[in-house]
């Protein structure tokens, strides 16, 4: 029992100062009804030796980009993790510790959550962000409620574009709030379909949802989407799923969101199977109190130096109960440092050009796809690094003959849009060499005739 | 020329942008191996603004120093109630990086994902087993999302029973996400008082055929276990509510009683504090939720299954509220778990709940006399004192500042509400007994200095890197980012 230091003695002594005769004495609370009254049913304890065994056993049967070429991403990237990230996040002092409650010895928190907030209002272009939402998904979903607590309206527009896990995520947080949720549609470009959207848009509308860059990867106007929204007095929410964008593109705050809610995996996080991700979320300054989650703010001590506190609790669940702003309490602070950090390395340059590499790759990428015979791109609207494929011959042949070759080709889309068979979307990353590309050009051109 | 050091090795550190000096990187990416592709001037943005630069050495120290401000449980004791904060084994996170777990990419083919998804299989099974649920779903990132996950899921059931109820009775003793959630749901919160305990009777005074349901904290907050959870149960559902259980105190049971058992519908798992997973500063922690079969249909999708020898998603759950975030789950957490659990095995595991009690059992031992101690009923994994017979003008925040200066991380403070001035202590089983004396004695000195010496309690810290903060000017004049 390594992790347990008591020993038989330990355990006499203490239950003589507790002044009870056994262990069992202890549970006496416990009424004997609801006792369980045998083990529980679960495998004898491993050795660290046999755990380790067992993982590895179980990590063998994941397909990774280590055993395959990957093009893999609708909300989830393959980018490289600098080593600096792991081994600073490693430290024990960062991650066995609790959330902040205590500033005078949780500065190392608190300074590097601060460092986060700026980081993340210089990428969106916002005034104020939290730290943090639990993902892209349920961040834009809290960006939706706060939309609706801020406008005081009961509708929520929502850009088929957007990613489809990110819906399905607004549609639960919002179930059971009598809001009126309706889908815009997307046009040929594979973007929000403005037409649809004036038509939608009234004096009702609490909020427009839409991706940047969307689920498609198209880059929506959202200059022309906040237009029209703000005509009627409604809120933009811009759902970010893949920030590196962000080193290249207009920030969602120059063209006019009001709340940018997005997915930080991409910064320096593992794919790790869907999670732990962490959601960013952004605002202007004049809703900062009805924003969602945990702030960071700068004061000063009893002596006049610079410190940093959680701040504006007053907005939050320990006090304000079932007033509060949202029920967050853990978050996903130690991925918020991860993506402090990567930013940190990255800095003014490396984000860009970053950025810079994933879209040159992708065009590369897009561009031999398009020139086979049997495959064409369906959407017409600039694109940052990933793209929807259209292939006649179907795209689960397609990306299984591709399996077959060793590689993750893409995510069919069938399964969130019917109707759709022939289109998969195809994800290129800094990881992708020309070469990796070349191979998955030539495995695409190589069969289905 | 300033120095930088203040107090030998305590460094001063500005912050990142200040380090910044334009031209340095901190990064390297291989050569642009393609042509580079424009991008019309109407997207393109020219720079981030305000971006640092930075070279690699100057990120490592910058972050290694910061680190050095914080205290964790590898630090030493981190009594903090009700948030369970054990040692974090280091296997865990070997295992969490290992490249075919932390490199899987959430929608690879599910014959190509056959590990990640028998390792959430097993865990699902042995969080049903251990407290006694019919299904569980791993989705939730954190207890309170597990409570809205749990709440959706009592109201999708009665709703399809026809059955639209709009107040949800929660006691005072509840964690201040627990009504929040309710109120998420599109709930009225009806409190009840309670005694220490929470009686059948105070429930069934307030229940009635409006009220979805109960939510329960067991053993709650104070560190006592709700001995008349059957009757509340019964009384719950004879009026058609349902029964919901803020899991977040389970290290208290484990092996001994299982929620499930004891009538309740629905309970969140805090994997992060009951299965040692370690909080990170605020997280990441993972809140899977379990139910009673008659719930199960409404579950978030997907569920994992196993068809045969295949382990697969299941999304076709006509039934369900749908999902609550963006894939399946805090994988790297569920990770971090199933290794506790496979290490601690079944009889590990309800020594660890034996061991959790006696510890605090022994505090609460040493302890009273000196501090008040509001409810007398025997004590489960934390107990939880009043600053009430302080000398010197002395409260619970100056206990808790002076205690930094013996080296400890601070209880929770004021919390439960229930308890003026509320000290809540949680040891956790892995503290031995000569760390739990040390901190008892340094709680007995202090109780101590708020007679002879109540200055310095007002006055601590005394000892850390800074003093106490002007958290009023914090909040009056919000500066929330860095402005150069
Ligand atoms: C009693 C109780 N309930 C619920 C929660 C919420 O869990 P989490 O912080 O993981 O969201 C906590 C933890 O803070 C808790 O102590």
């Amino acid at each position: 029992m390594r992790y347990i230091p008591h020993t038989e003695e330990d355990i006499r002594q203490m239950l003589e100062t507790v002044g009870v005769g056994s262990v069992e004495a202890l549970f006496e609370g416990v009424p004997a009804a609801v006792r369980l009254n045998r083990p529980l049913a679960l495998p004898a304890p491993a050795a660290e030796s046999e755990l380790l065994r067992e993982l590895g056993r179980l990590a063998a049967r994941n397909a990774t980009a280590a055993s395959h070429l990957s093009f893999l991403g609708g909300g989830a990237y393959n980018h490289f993790i600098p080593a600096v990230v792991d081994q600073l996040i490693s430290r024990s002092e960062f991650y066995t510790a609790y959330t902040p409650y205590q500033p005078e010895i949780s500065q190392g928190t608190l300074q590097a959550i601060f460092e986060y907030q700026t980081l993340i209002c210089q990428l969106t272009g916002m005034d104020a962000a939290n730290a943090s939402m639990y993902d892209g998904a349920s961040s834009c979903a809290e960006g939706v409620l706060m939309a609706v607590r801020a406008t005081r309206r009961r509708k929520v527009l929502l850009s088929r574009a957007l990613h489809p896990e990110y819906r399905a995520t607004v549609a639960t947080y919002c179930r059971y709030l009598e809001l009126e949720m309706i889908e815009i549609p997307f046009d040929a470009a594979g973007r929000t379909e403005p037409g649809e959207l004036e038509r939608l848009l009234d004096k009702e509308t609490a909020a427009v949802v839409a991706g940047y860059p969307n689920f498609f990867g198209v880059i929506e106007d959202l200059a022309a989407i906040s237009a029209a929204a703000h005509d009627c007095g409604a809120y933009l929410v811009a759902a970010v799923q893949e920030p590196i964008a962000l080193g290249l593109l207009k920030s969602p705050g120059e063209l006019g969101a009001d709340i940018v809610a997005g997915e930080g995996q991409s910064f320096g996080i593992p794919l790790s199977y869907g999670g732990p991700y962490l959601g960013f979320f952004a605002a202007r300054k004049k809703d900062l109190r009805s924003m969602p989650g945990r702030l960071v703010g700068e004061t000063v001590d009893s002596e006049g130096r610079r410190g940093f506190v959680l701040t504006l609790a007053t907005r939050e669940q320990h006090i304000r109960r079932e007033k509060a702003t949202s029920n967050i309490c853990s978050n996903e602070g130690l991925c918020a440092l991860m993506a402090t950090i990567y930013l940190s390395l990255l800095g003014k340059q490396g984000i860009r050009e970053v950025a810079k590499q994933n879209l040159a790759k992708a065009e590369y990428a897009k561009q031999k796809i398009a020139a086979l015979p049997g495959f064409s791109l369906p959407f017409a609207g600039p694109t940052f690094n990933e793209f929807v494929v259209e292939a006649q011959e179907g795209a689960d042949v397609v990306l299984g003959r591709l399996e077959a070759a060793g590689i993750l080709g893409g995510i069919a889309l069938d399964r969130w849009y019917g109707g759709m068979p022939g289109r998969f979307l195809v994800c290129v990353t800094e990881q992708n060499s020309r070469e990796e590309i070349d191979t998955l050009v030539a495995a695409l051109a190589g069969g289905g005739r | 020329m300033k120095s930088l050091g203040t107090t030998g090795l305590i460094l001063n550190e500005k912050l990142i942008f200040e380090h910044s000096d334009p031209g340095r990187k901190g990064y390297s990416l291989p050569a642009l191996d393609v042509p580079e592709a424009p991008l019309s001037a109407e997207l393109a943005r020219n720079e981030v603004p305000g971006f640092p630069e930075l070279s690699e050495v100057d990120v490592v120290r910058h972050f290694t120093r910061l680190s050095t401000w914080n205290y964790g449980v590898d630090s030493g004791l981190y009594p903090l109630g009700s948030c369970t904060m054990k040692y974090n084994p280091k296997v865990n996170e070997v295992a969490a990086r290992l490249q075919g777990l932390a490199g899987a990419h959430p929608y690879a083919p599910e014959h190509l994902a056959q590990g990640a998804l028998a390792l959430m299989y097993h865990l699902q099974q042995a969080l049903a087993e251990i407290s006694g649920f019919s299904a569980v779903t791993l989705q939730p990132a954190a207890g309170a999302h597990g409570e809205l996950t749990g709440m959706l899921v009592i109201r999708a059931c009665l709703e399809a029973r026809g059955d639209s109820r709009k107040k949800v009775i929660i006691p005072d003793t509840a964690h201040g996400t627990n009504p929040a959630t309710a109120a998420l749901c599109g709930y009225e919160v009806v409190p009840v008082a309670s005694d220490g305990i929470l009686s059948a009777a105070a429930v069934a005074a307030v229940m009635d055929g409006e009220v979805a349901a109960l939510m329960i904290t067991n053993p709650n907050t104070l560190g006592l276990f709700e001995s008349e959870i059957t009757e509340i149960c019964n009384v719950v559902h004879a009026k058609g509510g349902l029964v919901y259980c803020d899991g977040a105190n389970l290290n208290a049971l484990l092996g001994i009683a299982r929620p499930g058992d004891m009538g309740i519908d629905v309970m969140h798992f805090n994997l992060h504090k009951t299965f040692a997973t370690p909080h990170g500063g605020g997280g990441p922690g993972a809140g899977p939720v379990g139910v009673t079969e008659e719930l199960a249909p409404f579950l978030p999708v997907p569920l994992v299954v196993k068809d045969g020898e295949v382990f697969r998603l299941d999304y076709d759950r006509p039934h369900s509220v749908g999902r609550v975030k963006a894939f399946y789950g805090n994988f790297g957490i569920l990770v971090r778990a199933w290794a506790y659990i496979r290490s601690m095995g079944p009889q590990g595991l309800r020594h660890a709940t034996e061991m959790a009690v006696l510890n605090a059992n022994y505090i609460r031992a040493r302890l009273e006399g000196t501090y008040h101690l509001p409810h007398r009923r025997r004590s489960m994994h934390e107990v939880v004192f009043s600053d009430r017979d302080l000398g010197g003008d002395c409260h619970t925040l100056d206990v808790a500042k002076r205690l930094i200066d013996y080296g400890y991380h601070p209880p929770t403070i004021y919390f439960p509400l229930v308890v003026k001035g509320a000290i809540m202590i949680e040891p956790t089983e892995t503290e031995c007994v000569e760390v739990l004396d040390e901190f008892c004695d340094a709680m007995l000195a202090i109780a101590k200095e708020t007679q002879e010496n109540p200055d310095l309690l007002h006055q601590a810290p005394l000892k850390t890197r800074t003093r106490r903060f002007d958290e009023t000017a914090a909040a009056r004049n919000p500066r929330l980012k860095w402005e150069g």
